[in-house]
């Protein structure tokens, strides 16, 4: 059904999705002797979720790490916005619009949420250190501006209630959407989730997954996400990668991975051999 | 009912931002800063000025400091006093080589001077984190003070390895040297506080600061969201650095007068003001004068109160004197970890609703 050439395609609820925005190819990740990713393949397109599914130990964080720069695949090479992607440290990508959650929560525990969320906006603020010194000027200014920003998302997020919160008194469902807010304040052309329902209730993972279709329909953003809740991953996603023991046994939307051999046996546990 | 907040609505995020919020307790600070500015210079004596005020002044300096340092970005350093050492003879250096510069420039010159020497030994801290920087920097201690007082240059080879202030005067007043007043002294000091206090909260209620706490707080998500963790330790580095160069070039220019780098500046000051930030509270303005307050006021209260109040000799007193404020100190850390700012948190907390229990 999609060609990789294709300038785009349209999902099954009507969305038009891009072009290609992040093209992985061939990774292969190792630790040592142990072979995390082998040989991997798949893009991203503008516009679309893309989920990265699989058992435990499959690789999908390992992936994750290598899109977010915190890994160097030994081979393969990551091609972002049509341009190879040069050896960067993960603070250079997050310069370049790529965004992030963690698995488990990664906040700045002794900051308020509101802090929290406009830390997310660092590198939309480039007022210099005088000022900053000062408070005068540019600083000022831009840290208004930046508010105005970080409270949008903060209302899109329904998170109003716990702006001055310090994040450590706030409880795991919280968190997770603190979280959230922080990523999505960076306006990130590419927004990475690693496992946003872990550990939530039915309700909670409702809330999440309405949050994750709004950001991607108001704003756009480009999704990839790691999730274990199958019924979660074939309703959100528009393409599905399947991994197994490092290797890719499955891409394609939602349908097509379901009636997957590969993916039924990796799922059901058939022996490997 | 005394500390309230409601009814003070903010209609901007400008005015939501500042420093203070409250009507009540901007009125407090302003209040505060006319006191000791256009008050205090009127009553202070000699005694007064070098037992307990310039003292505090300094250290309050010296606190903000390093409190950017370990209480916002996190790095653990023990060479405060080889630090305030880096000031003090830099300020030596700078005003004998140029008699003429203004005071004002020779003291900020010297934290430019210690903020580049902190920026060189705050380097190790982008490999290393913890209680391994801590006894790093614990070597710029070391070394530091071994340089100063070895090589001569460094103290214009006096024979006797100290150096000592010539008199430098101000608006036409003395405010160093023997012949200096006690007030000149204290104003120099106190404007000097004030600037810093303002720079330090500037700095760490922007991006910077959210920055260093950022790395402070998760240094591996902090670079992941985009903090470049050199450019945000480094800068932490040099601005603790520069105002504990401030500190320790007042504290030579304006209170010693003379100093000998070893005696002066050694590894007790490093502790001194390490305790100040701690039991002030990390990571907090507030916490830096508050725990400066209690360790240079405390001593000097418990021995009015032993040798003038109950006629106990001195040398008792002395010895008691250290055992109980080293008995407070673990009394605070014990009942109230997060320093005396959390303490100050929490009476507001009760202020808020007292004298009603809801």
């Amino acid at each position: 059904m999609l060609d990789a050439r294709s300038e785009g395609y349209v999902t099954a609820d009507g969305r038009q999705i891009g072009g290609v925005l992040m093209e992985m190819k061939n990774i292969t990740l190792r630790f040592g002797g142990v072979v995390a990713i082998k040989d991997i393949s798949f893009d991203i397109r503008e516009g679309e979720i893309r989920a990265i599914i699989g058992p435990n130990g499959a690789g999908k964080s390992s992936m994750l790490n290598v899109i977010s720069g915190f890994y160097h695949p030994q081979e393969g090479e990551v091609w972002y916005k049509g341009q190879r992607r040069p050896r960067m440290r993960p603070y250079q990508v997050a310069q370049q619009g790529i965004a992030r959650t963690f698995q488990n929560i990664a906040l700045f525990e002794g900051m308020s949420v509101l802090d929290n969320i406009m830390t997310g906006r660092l590198n939309h603020m480039r007022s210099g250190f005088l000022s900053q010194a000062l408070w005068w000027g540019p600083a000022a200014r831009e840290e208004a501006e930046n508010r105005e920003k970080v409270e949008k998302v903060i209302d899109f997020l329904e998170i109003q209630h716990i702006r001055k919160t310090p994040v450590r008194r706030l409880p795991y469902g919280l968190k997770k959407r603190v979280e959230l807010a922080r990523a999505l304040a960076a306006e990130p052309s590419i927004l990475l989730l690693d496992e946003p329902m872990a550990g939530m209730n039915v309700e909670e993972k409702e809330d999440m997954s309405r949050f994750i279709l709004d950001v991607n329909d108001e704003f756009g953003t480009t999704i990839a996400l790691i999730e274990h809740d199958m019924g979660v991953v074939m309703d959100l996603s528009d393409r599905v990668v399947v991994m197994d023991y490092g290797q890719k046994i499955g891409d394609g939307t939602p349908e097509e991975v379901r009636n997957n051999e590969e993916v039924i046996k990796a799922y059901l546990g058939v022996a490997h051999d | 009912m005394i500390y309230r907040e409601a009814g003070d609505f903010k209609t901007s995020y400008a005015a939501d931002n500042q420093t203070f919020p409250l009507r009540g307790d901007r009125l407090a600070y302003y209040l505060a800063v006319i006191f000791a500015l256009g008050v205090v210079p009127f009553f202070i004596n000699d005694y007064w000025a070098n037992a307990i005020v310039i003292p505090f002044l300094i250290y309050t300096i010296a606190a903000l400091g390093l409190n950017i340092l370990i209480g916002y970005c996190g790095q653990l350093s023990l060479g405060t006093g080889a630090f305030m050492a880096t000031g003090a003879y830099a300020a030596f250096k700078l005003t004998t080589a140029f008699p003429s510069l203004n005071i004002i420039f020779v003291i900020i010159l010297a934290g430019v001077v210690t903020a580049g020497v902190g920026v060189a030994f705050g380097l190790p801290s982008l490999r290393i984190k913890g209680f391994y920087l801590a006894v790093a920097t614990l070597a710029a201690q070391f070394f530091l003070i071994w340089l100063y007082t070895r090589t001569p240059w460094f103290f214009n080879y006096s024979p006797t390895g100290m150096i000592s202030m010539p008199t430098r005067e101000l608006f036409g007043y003395p405010v160093t040297g023997a012949s200096a007043t006690a007030v000149s002294g204290y104003l120099l000091c106190a404007v000097f506080l004030i600037a810093s206090a303002w720079l330090a909260r500037n700095l760490t209620r922007g991006t910077l600061g959210r920055q260093w706490m950022a790395i402070r707080d998760m240094d591996i998500a902090a670079e992941i969201i985009g903090v470049n963790p050199l450019r945000a330790k480094l800068s932490a580095f040099a601005v603790s650095s520069f105002l504990v160069g401030i500190s320790g070039a007042l504290f030579f220019t304006v209170y010693l007068g003379a100093a000998e780098a070893g005696e002066s500046f050694g590894i007790d000051k490093s502790f001194l003001v390490l305790f100040m930030v701690i039991i002030g509270g990390l990571g907090s303005i507030l916490g830096s004068f508050l725990g400066a307050f209690l360790l240079v006021v405390g001593p000097v209260l418990l021995k009015i109160l032993l040798v003038n109040n109950l006629g106990w000799p001195t040398d008792v007193a002395a010895h008691l004197e250290i055992m109980i404020i080293g008995a407070l100190i673990i009394l605070f850390l014990v009942m109230e970890p997060h320093g005396l700012t959390a303490l100050w948190r929490t009476i507001k907390e009760k202020l808020r609703l007292w004298p009603f229990p809801h």
